[in-house]
């Protein structure tokens, strides 16, 4: 009779059914608690409106000052190009300490100045145009520098070539950036984005879950029935799963209707590398949980050692090549810094497989390496 | 010499079991030290002891979830160190963070562990009709298990550990702050089940009446077992020491008991029913009662009328643990400072209520309730459950507005001037509401700023504070690191900083082992004597005989009110013997409740 109970408890069929009334419980509570929604659903839109529309890298109606020492018809073409740029909203002066004045109060972001002898150093071709940059915000700073010296020598270079009587200019610079030709910076940023929202999801939204479970005791009563770990573990990982896979289809859906990233990869490529980032960053979740057994610690770590780094690390806002060598270094162990290549790569160039399938194989390994661990140190053993 | 096949024969076996753990501060504690018991299948057994006596301990080692140190542990014939899964698929547990989720419904919870435990549908449609006509949970299924009641959640938490019939079940502590109702419907269910399913139970409790009840008794002090006998055993240690005795005319029992339990000679002294019961000391109980004579009758009684009565299991416990060395010593007060004694002529009204209503929307929480309390009295709220206990003092500390009615406290309307009347009271909550991370003199120095005592003022009342509560000793330790009693203590001396002339306590001793019940109301009945005037909640039916007054609530509205003898003459009529407070109590209620049933059937 005994005998029978057990091996009961062991068959196939009564581990799904065990599964699965975890993972039904789970999924109530999922939307029950509006704690989970706001980390599952609005987080991610929130997360979306502030990065997709309220933080763009590209520059528009950059507020300058464009001081005229001195007026002659060079100069104000080059004051005309400057005003019809849609990149900057000009103020027009005539004295340096105004202009001064107005980048003291941060009125206007840069100055460009032009001397009493342009016209004059113009004729001997070697003309300057000053420009200042408010540098308060160093990014910023040298993407304004960019345009405006861009602006500069491109008027000089057409007014120039009108001198020599023909239309092309003795050199014509040409610009263009690949995979990006508008350089839209949320070709870059949507990618990104959706390695934080998966990120949110696994690692944070499941470290708290599991955490909160060990705190009220309710894991204390699981332990003491039929079910093992990894049968906890599963109903655990299936649903936040399926919430991830949902915060996925809602991110492409935006990248491709919202801010019209182009997906030049193929779809089935970007679901098996995000269900496998998901997966890396579940066993993060799950792994930091068992250590902590508290929501507040739980949370902490999650954020310290997973959504900061997706954020800062992975190459998302800052590019991994400019980095100091021992943060370089670092950036190999984060699993979000493959998984933001392999985004970057299959939405904006393609499946160039020789990236892809490298990336693949760290991130499936990360995978495994997190959910074992997770597996190891959960214990049905308290105190 | 046991051999193997009779420990299969038993449900737990265990020999010379060890478990210490490590505390933050460095030292280690033996939660079980060298612990050896034996539970025969088919009987219910109390784990009794104080607070850290290794009670959790041991449920959570038999469960599989604590591996011991040292020494051998057998559950149902299996050593819980090989296959601790096998154990926790054939037995049920109810830790005392009762493992509910709060965000799923009582159908929900239900139907979760029923999977968990492989129960089939047929067998579950069938165990669900006979679990609901137990906990009478049927009108609740679909609500969510956050939403119950505290009786009704521990109700619940049962139900989950019996989805099927278990081989074993062990309970932590399941009737702490639950009502007295609740509380013998839960114990209703649990004998119910050792009869009819011949069901193994291992129970902890902090209710030592609910020891008697049981076949056997285990009681743990500090990791060890002092005594392992049927209850009886411990109950006859007492025999023949245990007397009432009459305080003398116009004295109030309780200064009496005071008296009582400050003398050497005697173990244990509690109030009742106007009466002292004291349990007689004596140079040794050593090897059980019968071979120690009782003392001789303390001094102070001479001249009373002392009669001798039948020993309970709780006299027996006091005097093991009297024997340890453990008994809640005299305390002392000291001067409450501007607080003058009461002048037993003149009884002046401290705080009277007149018509209090409040109503949350439609639930009508406190419905017309009125009641005086003088200065230097103890006044009792009793009530299940979600009577309206909670929200009542909460309006008379100013923490809440009432709806209609009167409310004056310590002369001033509360309806106009609260902070006046905050000044004038203490109040100590529920849980421990201090800061964990504090030590114990941070936490009376930030309450006393917060009073606004300053200088020399602040210094001695903080002072006074360590000396009397005791706690000079612990005045640098985290507060969070206290033993139970002492967080009690501090909550309380950091009520009374600021000298107030009125004292809140909401369940005080919800928790608490039998000792640090003793020596908290010790203290109160001082203060009371003093001239403070307190408000207490309580589930300890037995404690409202220190009460001058009380009264009973329930649903919001006041069902009896007097002296504890006045409310215990209630119930007087129900059968010839005397009934104790919790008798009358639930007698008091019940009566009110098919009263107003019938009248909604009368509606209807």
């Amino acid at each position: 009779m005994k005998q029978s109970s057990q091996t009961e408890y062991n068959s196939l069929s009564s581990q799904i059914r065990r599964i699965a009334a975890l993972v039904r419980k789970e999924s109530r509570q999922m939307l029950r608690d509006p704690s989970t929604i706001l980390i599952g659903v609005m987080m991610p839109a929130l997360l979306i409106f502030i990065f997709g529309f309220g933080l763009s890298l590209d520059v528009k109606n950059v507020p300058i000052a464009l001081v005229l020492e001195h007026r002659s018809t060079e100069a104000d073409e080059l004051a005309a190009g400057f005003e019809l740029s849609p990149y900057f909203h000009t103020t027009l002066l005539t004295s340096m300490p105004a202009a001064q004045q107005l980048m003291n109060e941060r009125k206007v972001d840069g100055v460009v100045r032009i001397r009493q002898n342009f016209s004059r150093q113009l004729a001997f071709n070697n003309a300057e145009a000053e420009v200042l940059v408010h540098g308060s915000d160093a990014n910023y700073a040298r993407i304004v520098e960019g345009y405006a010296q861009g602006a500069v020598s491109q008027s000089l270079m057409r007014k120039r070539a009108e001198e020599m009587g023909t239309d092309i200019g003795p050199v014509i610079i040409h610009n263009q950036t690949w995979f990006n030709k508008n350089n839209d910076s949320h070709f870059f940023l949507v990618p990104g984005l959706i390695v934080l929202i998966m990120t949110l999801i696994g690692a944070l939204l499941t470290a708290l879950l599991m955490a909160r479970e060990w705190e009220q005791g309710t894991l204390e009563a699981i332990f003491v029935t039929p079910v093992r770990v990894g049968e906890i573990l599963l109903g655990k990982i299936i649903p936040y799963f399926g919430l991830g896979v949902i915060g996925l289809a809602l991110c492409i859906l935006a990248a491709q209707f919202l801010f019209h990233v182009p997906l030049r990869g193929s779809l089935a490529v970007l679901a098996v590398s995000s269900m496998l980032y998901l997966l890396v960053a579940l066993g993060m979740g799950l792994l930091i949980s068992a250590a902590t057994k508290n929501q507040f610690l739980a949370c902490q770590i999650a954020i310290i050692v997973s959504y900061l780094p997706a954020m800062m690390l992975s190459g998302f806002l800052f590019d991994i090549r400019s980095m100091p060598a021992a943060v370089r270094m670092i950036t190999r162990v984060l699993p979000a810094r493959y998984y933001n290549e392999l985004l970057q790569t299959i939405f904006l160039a393609g499946d160039i497989w020789s990236i892809i399938i490298p990336d693949l194989i760290i991130v499936a390994g990360m995978a495994t390496a997190f959910l074992s661990l997770a597996r190891i140190k959960t214990k049905k053993k308290l105190g | 010499m046991k051999t193997a096949e009779t420990d299969k024969e038993l449900a737990i076996s265990g020999t010379s079991l060890c478990k210490a753990f490590r505390r933050s501060s460095g030292d280690t504690v033996h939660a079980l030290d060298h612990v050896s018991l034996a539970i025969q299948h088919g009987t219910l057994t109390a784990l009794v002891g104080p607070d850290g006596a290794g009670k959790t301990t041991m449920l959570r080692m038999v469960a599989g979830l604590i591996t011991p140190d040292a020494g051998k542990l057998a559950v149902l014939g299996i050593n819980v160190t090989d296959d601790p899964q096998q154990i926790q698929s054939r037995i049920s547990y109810m830790p005392q963070k009762f493992g509910l989720y709060e965000d799923l419904s009582v159908q929900e919870n239900l139907d979760l562990y029923a999977d968990l435990h492989g129960v089939t549908s047929e067998a579950k449609n069938l165990r669900y009709a006979q679990l609901m006509d137990m906990t009478n949970l049927a009108p609740f299924m679909g609500r969510l298990a956050g939403r119950l009641s505290g009786g009704m959640k521990q109700k619940l938490g049962l139900a989950c550990t019996l989805v099927r019939s278990p081989e074993l079940l062990l309970l932590d502590e399941p009737t702490v702050g639950v009502d007295p109702l609740s509380r013998r419907e839960l114990w209703e269910i649990i004998l119910r089940l050792v009869k009819d399913e011949n069901l193994t139970v291992l129970m902890s409790t902090a209710y030592l009446d609910e020891a008697e009840r049981c076949n056997h008794a285990v009681v743990l002090n500090q990791g060890k077992v002092l005594v392992q006998s049927p209850p009886s055993g411990v109950r006859e240690l007492a025999d023949d020491r245990v007397f009432l005795v009459a305080p003398h005319a116009g004295q109030p029992a309780r200064s009496l008991q005071a008296q009582c339990f400050d003398d050497a000679g005697i173990v244990d002294a509690v109030p009742e029913g106007g009466l002292v019961r004291f349990v007689l000391g004596s140079g040794n109980i050593n090897g059980g009662g019968s071979n120690a004579t009782p003392g001789p009758l303390p001094s102070l009684l001479s001249g009373l009328a002392v009669k001798p009565v039948p020993a309970r299991f709780e006299d027996g416990f006091m005097l093991l643990l009297h024997h340890q060395g453990d008994k809640a010593e005299p305390v002392s007060v000291g001067a409450l400072g501007k607080n003058v004694p009461v002048d037993k002529g003149h009884r002046e009204v401290v705080i009277e209520v007149t018509d209090l209503v409040k109503k949350f929307g439609l639930f009508t929480a406190v419905d017309h309730v009125s009641f005086k309390v003088c200065r230097g009295e103890i006044f009792g709220l009793l009530g299940p459950n979600g009577a309206g206990k909670t929200t009542t003092f909460r309006m008379l500390c100013g923490l809440l507005a009432a709806t209609a009615g009167s409310l004056r406290v310590a002369g001033e309307d509360l309806r106009v001037a609260r902070a006046t009347a905050r000044q004038r009271i203490g109040y100590v909550a529920q849980k421990f509401a201090l800061y964990g991370q504090l030590s114990v003199l941070e936490n009376l120095e930030f309450f006393a700023s917060a009073y606004g005592l300053r200088g020399r003022r602040k210094r001695d009342r903080i002072e006074w504070a360590l000396q009397h509560f005791e706690l000079s000793q612990l005045a640098k330790l985290p507060s969070e690191q206290l033993p139970g009693g002492y967080k009690q203590r501090l909550a309380m001396a950091a009520a009374l900083l600021h000298e107030p002339e009125i004292l809140f306590l909401d369940e005080p001793t919800s928790g608490a082992d039998p000792l640090a019940r003793r020596e908290f109301w010790r203290r109160i009945t001082a203060f009371a004597e003093q001239g403070v005037t307190v408000i207490v909640t309580t589930h300890f039916m037995e404690e409202a005989e220190y009460c001058d007054h009380a009264l009973i609530q329930d649903a919001g509205r006041l069902l009896a009110q007097g002296t504890p003898a006045e409310i215990r003459l209630l119930a007087y009529s129900r059968d010839g013997h005397r009934p104790s407070m919790e008798d009358a109590f639930i007698a008091i209620v019940e009566q009110s409740r098919t009263k107003a049933a019938t009248a909604t059937k009368d509606a209807a």
